[in-house]
């Protein structure tokens, strides 16, 4: 999923400071998995907002509401009516969601509640950890299922760097080095002769490199 | 007159070769950097440029190594992957075999964590594994890293790499190692050796797989000014091994700075007579290049074999 995490509200508060009418969007999907941008955590910031604005003199008038999905123009064509009052719209999607709001509601003040930080998935209750770097070429099964593109904090395909110390990565001793892992998980697998092998230069023209990207399925095209 | 570089002639013919490292400085003149080439130019066989070492922003290893070129000492170009991609590194490179630069030393590169701009964003397209290999096809191949043809003068560097003894997984090192040597590694440098019986272990699976004859390995040294700078890479710098013994021994001195230079000239002396396979010693002196000649000569490295 995508993991995003709520700004600071003083940050929010600013981005609308001169708004009337705002209306709070949450989103259902990876943001409500991850506990930061669903039903309880809109209401929660909509009324934070609401009082704070209250102390300051300049009440707010909040609405809130949940999306099924903001990445999805079926879903958020269904608040329609809810925008038509407002003067901005607080949206605690992913980045993806923003943008698919400031698309159809070309006439409002769209702003982004929340970082999004990473694809990944949870380890403990309140914990997330980033797995994927979306580079757009797996290599999993070069790699005993770890991925070093985003886990080593240097990308390296013949890993590991020289600053891998008792498991742990160099920047930061709470990190466990990729290639650690890797080794690791060969070895258990009888599988080190593969480590072998050089790999190649990345085709980074797959990845964010390549410039924007898109992902066609000709076959689920429905004709209009 | 041939084209190979000093460096490569000296341990081509079975010499034992002697390098040393200049940190370019943080600002823009050569002043000082002349200085200390001038001062290790009879000592050494080539000298490291440092390219930007722990991500501090310092004047280019290209730029500098064609200062330290012109007082007479053979650089060797560090080239990190932390902050060019594949067009830059090619195209500095190229630049510095114009200039005259044949041996390029290829690194992963410290995280810009660790520097003075941590907020900056890091490169690595190419690792220094994919580095070393693709240096070797513009030499042996003559073609760029895309593959396409080099026409005319292909750079024919003199390619070393790096190898951390001292760094985790132990038993992976030397499957790591050769697997540079595989990709093209000419010349190793290792990680400063403080903990010299690891050093001797990995040295021993060195030659055990016979790596030793089919690359040059430069044991890296370090000499120490006092127990906190000891304690210090003990305790923060990742991929480090100081015993403790090394800091008492620099903590119970009466002259640390000369306790350490003598531990430094005691391990070049251990190292050449007992440790098989080692075909140099590079020194690295931080911040302190004026003690190099010093433990040139009293390792009996001096003088320097004369070649080319």
């Amino acid at each position: 999923m995508i993991v995003a995490q709520q700004k600071p509200i003083s940050e929010i508060a600013q981005m609308i400071s001169d708004c009337k009418k705002v209306l709070f969007l949450g989103c259902a999907g990876c943001v409500t998995v991850c506990l930061s941008g669903g039903e309880k955590e809109t209401d929660v910031l909509a009324s934070a907002i609401r009082i704070k604005r209250t102390l300051e003199n300049n009440p707010l008038e909040a609405t809130t509401f949940t999306c099924t999905r903001q990445c999805d123009p079926e879903y958020i064509a269904g608040i329609d009516n809810l925008v038509k009052d407002v003067d901005a719209i607080v949206s605690l999607a992913c980045g993806v969601g923003v943008q698919y709001l400031a698309e159809r509601f070309m006439d409002k003040w769209v702003v982004p509640a929340m970082d999004t930080k990473f694809a990944g998935g949870s380890v403990v209750h309140g914990l997330w950890e980033e797995k994927c770097g979306l580079c757009g070429e797996c290599i999993l099964h070069r790699t005993g299922g770890i991925c070093p593109i985003i886990r080593c904090s240097k990308s390296i395909l013949n890993g590991p760097c020289g600053g891998s110390q008792y498991g742990k990565c160099e920047i930061n001793k709470d990190i466990d080095c990729a290639w650690q892992l890797i080794y690791d998980r060969m070895k258990a697998l009888g599988k080190l002769d593969k480590l072998m092998e050089i790999q190649p230069l990345k085709d980074w023209s797959k990845s964010r490199d390549g410039g924007p990207r898109k992902s066609i399925r000709e076959d689920v095209m429905i004709d209009e | 007159m041939s084209n190979l570089s000093k460096l490569q002639q000296v341990l081509d013919s079975d010499q034992f070769a002697v390098t040393a490292e200049i940190g370019p400085p943080k600002h823009s003149s050569s002043e000082g950097i002349r200085h200390h080439a001038e001062m290790m130019r009879d000592y050494v066989d080539a000298t490291n440029i440092t390219d930007n070492q722990t991500a501090i922003v310092r004047m280019s290893s290209i730029a500098a190594g064609a200062h330290v070129l012109n007082s007479g000492i053979e650089p060797i170009i560090q080239m990190t992957c932390r902050d060019r991609n594949r067009i830059a590194i090619q195209s500095d490179l190229l630049g510095a075999y114009s200039l005259g630069m044949c041996n390029v030393l290829c690194l992963s590169g410290d995280h810009q964590k660790f520097g003075n701009h941590p907020t900056a964003k890091n490169v690595y397209d190419v690792d220094s594994m994919q580095l070393i290999e693709n240096l070797r096809r513009m030499r042996d191949e003559k073609v760029f890293f895309c593959g396409e043809a080099i026409k005319e003068a292909e750079p024919q560097f003199f390619i070393g790499a790096v190898a951390n003894p001292f760094a985790d997984p132990f038993e992976f090192r030397v499957d790591r190692l050769e697997k540079k040597v595989n990709a093209g590694a000419q010349f190793i440098q290792t990680q400063c050796i403080f903990d010299m019986e690891r050093f001797e272990r990995f040295m021993e699976m060195v030659r055990e797989r016979g790596l030793d004859q089919r690359v040059h390995i430069l044991a890296g040294v370090t000499p120490m000014k006092s127990w906190k700078a000891a304690s210090y890479m003990q305790n923060n710098v990742s991929g480090m091994i100081v015993p403790n013994e090394l800091v008492e021994r620099l903590k119970n001195a009466e002259d640390p700075k000369r306790e350490g230079l003598d531990i430094c000239i005691e391990q070049i002396k251990y190292i050449k007579e007992k440790v098989k396979g080692v075909h140099g010693v590079h020194i690295m002196a931080i911040a302190w290049e004026e003690v190099v000649p010093e433990i040139v000569e009293k390792t009996g490295l001096y003088p320097r074999p004369k070649v080319g």
